[in-house]
């Protein structure tokens, strides 16, 4: 890896870039979605790719989620690699039947005749003032539906690489972009490269307590750390990657070494991935190391609202994870 | 004021029914073509009893749904396929997974649960697919297979390929939005798809006129810009002529169509129902319709067969179905171990 040429592009540019350069290499890999083509998407994600690849591999739609994805698993079966762009996440609930019920479950249903490899990807989260029906983040409905992968990347590198994986994967795999982070700047090789599934990344090595976080959160959990390190607190934070497959091991590993844990997402609490980690490290081998009781920082469980202070006062802000890191690394002392 | 009046369009009419001669239709087809379609017809009828037998017996755990009457319309249509074109269809779908070539033991087997069935016991009579031979399957989500019937008909365009595939579904189906979703995509990309309604006058419970305001669903098709058109669906030959055409046209690259077949369950929607829905006399006129009845002695008032020749390949589809269900009932349970490993394709 090291030889290889590296420069700053933005998360929007690496996410293009694995797009461009697997349908370079690909014929079987297409891009299907709404105002993909000379609008360049919703966020601008595929600008320029019409020029390069015509209106056949980016194929615009009508504004018809449910056909997108029937579509794509239709293509998919046929052992084409469609890539979809759903506008925003929360137009994914008009998608789910053949995300959820379909693409999912085929496989298996038909005895594993047939696979589905094909990517849906959206944008998410919050921030940005859009309200309550553009800024979910959805993705405990997708790992709850077995059959599907869920991919979360928080940097440029990561998003390249873990992109290239999942149009490569042959399954149904949902990518999630964090809206936030299309803008955020990262080292990326030029050079197509993937990352495994599977692998979570300790993004910063810290003494006194583990944060787990994935997408924009671990942004937030790395500043968190930053102002922590003058009080000399040293958090570790491990950033998932992928919620499915998950990494056990490394969260694990890391929670036994700082026998402290925050788990923070920006979905609303009850019934968000956090319970899922938390059960998980209760009932393992990091159990006898835990110091303190497992804490868990989420966005509350209320629609997400459009004035900026409500709509920052829902979801974990980076002071809300000094505070509650703070807290915790004293707790049971 | 006078008032003023609004013109509504008459609804349909008889401009949407086609017809077709079969008599004469009946003579220009090979012998061999006709054998087949009564043989498979009365294969899928003499399953489904077996079905029904099976189930009450105390063998099936799931459920079922039964196309008995409706024959026609799967083997009609698919007949009018070459081999390595393509079907999806939907939860009513013995006799599109029998006409697309089926081995029947396998899908008994599939029927009954068992390890050697299609989909080695996951899926059921709700799931059968047989990918290798060009069947994707049935769907237990009404109108989910739309949608997906879509997205092959792109990768068969994207790939320049000259199959073709028709997309099988309920007439209660055509309420879903998946349902407009996926024939506007399809009309606007000029895919190979026939869609097929076949329409049973019910969905479960519901009469089809109480639910749309239309006569013919495939008046639903001049909103996307396809044709569409109403067939009697009990006469195997007019299916065979009308899906013939439409395969003609999506394989030539003018789009998909949509075609109704008017047909009608004998039986209830699933298993079994009360029919607190509909009439004895209802049902008792529709069987007299039925399509197997129907073609034999269309066959025979022509003579193309005589009644022994009739008889036999009814009897030889009642031995394969028999013969099928002694070897399904004896497979092998499918096991519990590693079940898990089998969500994710490696
Ligand atoms: C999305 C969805 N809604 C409802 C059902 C329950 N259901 C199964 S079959 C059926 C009737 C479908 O009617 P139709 O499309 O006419 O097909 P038919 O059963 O008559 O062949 C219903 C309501 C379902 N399986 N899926
Ligand atoms: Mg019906």
């Amino acid at each position: 890896m090291s030889d290889q040429k590296t420069r700053e592009i933005t998360y929007l540019e690496a996410v293009r870039e694995a797009m461009v350069q697997e349908m370079r290499s690909d014929p079987d890999v297409f891009l299907m979605g709404e105002d993909i083509g000379v609008y360049g998407g919703a966020f601008g994600v595929s600008q320029g790719m019409l020029d390069e690849f015509g209106p056949e591999r980016i194929r615009e739609t009508p504004i018809s989620e449910e056909a997108i994805a029937g579509a794509a698993t239709g293509a998919a079966m046929m052992g084409m690699r469609p890539i979809i762009e759903i506008m925003f996440m929360d137009f994914l609930t008009l998608a789910m039947d053949q995300l959820a019920n379909q693409a999912a479950k085929i496989r298996f249903m038909f005895g594993g005749q047939t696979s589905v490899p094909l990517v849906c990807r959206a944008p998410a989260g919050s921030g940005t003032g859009a309200a309550a029906q553009h800024c979910q983040s959805l993705e405990a409905w997708l790992v709850h539906a077995p059959g599907i992968k869920v991919v979360a990347p928080s940097t440029p590198y990561d998003a390249k690489g873990l992109l290239v994986t999942s149009i490569r994967d042959n399954n149904p795999v949902f990518f999630m972009e964090h809206k936030l982070l299309y803008r955020t700047k990262g080292q990326v090789p030029e050079d197509l490269y993937s990352i495994p599934f599977g692998q979570a990344e300790v993004k910063r090595p810290g003494r006194d307590l583990t944060v787990i976080a994935y997408s924009n959160m671990v942004v937030r959990a790395l500043e968190a750390a930053e102002i922590l390190a003058v009080e000399n607190i040293e958090i570790e934070v491990v950033d998932l990657r992928t919620l499915k497959p998950l990494d056990e091991a490394t969260l694990i590993a890391s929670v036994c070494k700082t026998g402290r844990v925050l788990i923070v997402h920006e979905a609303p609490l009850t019934g968000g991935f956090g319970g899922e980690l938390a059960a998980l490290i209760a009932g393992g081998e990091a159990f006898d190391f835990l110091d303190a009781p497992i804490r868990r920082l989420a966005g509350l469980d209320i629609p997400i609202p459009y004035n900026r202070t409500l709509e920052r006062a829902t979801v974990p802000q980076v002071e809300d994870i000094v505070a509650a890191a703070r807290i915790l690394a004293k707790e049971g002392k | 004021m006078e008032n003023a009046s609004i013109a509504v369009p008459p609804s349909g009419g008889g401009a949407f029914l086609r017809t077709v001669d079969s008599a004469s239709l009946s003579h220009q087809l090979p012998h061999e073509k006709l054998a087949w379609m009564l043989r498979k017809m009365c294969e899928t009828r003499y399953f489904e009893e077996k079905a029904e037998e099976l189930y009450t017996r105390g063998l099936v755990h799931g459920t079922m749904h039964l196309s008995i009457g409706m024959e026609a319309s799967p083997i009609g249509s698919i007949g009018a396929l070459e081999p390595d074109d393509l079907i999806i269809h939907h939860h009513r779908g013995h006799g599109h997974t029998i006409a697309k070539g089926a081995d029947i033991a396998i899908m008994m087997g599939e029927f009954l649960g068992k390890e050697p069935g299609y989909c080695r016991g996951r899926g059921g009579s709700m799931h059968i697919a047989d990918m290798q031979g060009g069947n994707f399957g049935a769907t237990g989500i009404v109108g989910g297979g739309i949608p997906i019937a879509v997205g092959i008909g792109l990768a068969l365009h994207m790939r320049r390929s000259s199959q073709v595939l028709l997309s099988f579904f309920g007439d209660g189906t055509t309420n879903e939005g998946a349902f407009h979703e996926a024939l506007n995509l399809a009309s606007i990309w000029k895919l190979p798809i026939v869609f097929i309604c076949d329409n049973n006058k019910y969905g479960m419970s519901m009469d089809v006129h109480q639910v749309m305001n239309i006569e013919y669903i495939s008046e639903r098709a001049a909103s996307y810009g396809i044709p569409g058109v109403s067939i009697d669906g009990n006469d195997v030959l007019t299916v065979y002529q009308v899906i013939g055409e439409a395969i003609a046209r999506a394989r030539a690259g003018e789009g998909p169509m949509l075609v109704e077949n008017l047909t009608y369950r004998w039986r209830g929607h699933s298993k079994s129902d009360r029919n607190l829905y509909r009439t004895q006399e209802e049902i008792a006129e529709w069987m007299e319709r039925c399509p197997i009845k129907r073609f034999k002695q269309l066959l025979v008032t022509e003579h193309i067969m005589d009644e022994v020749e009739v008889e036999d390949i009814d009897l030889q589809a009642k031995e394969t179905i028999d013969q099928s269900a002694e070897e399904a009932v004896l497979m092998p349970e499918p096991s519990p171990e590693n079940m898990e490993d089998e969500v994710y394709a490696p």
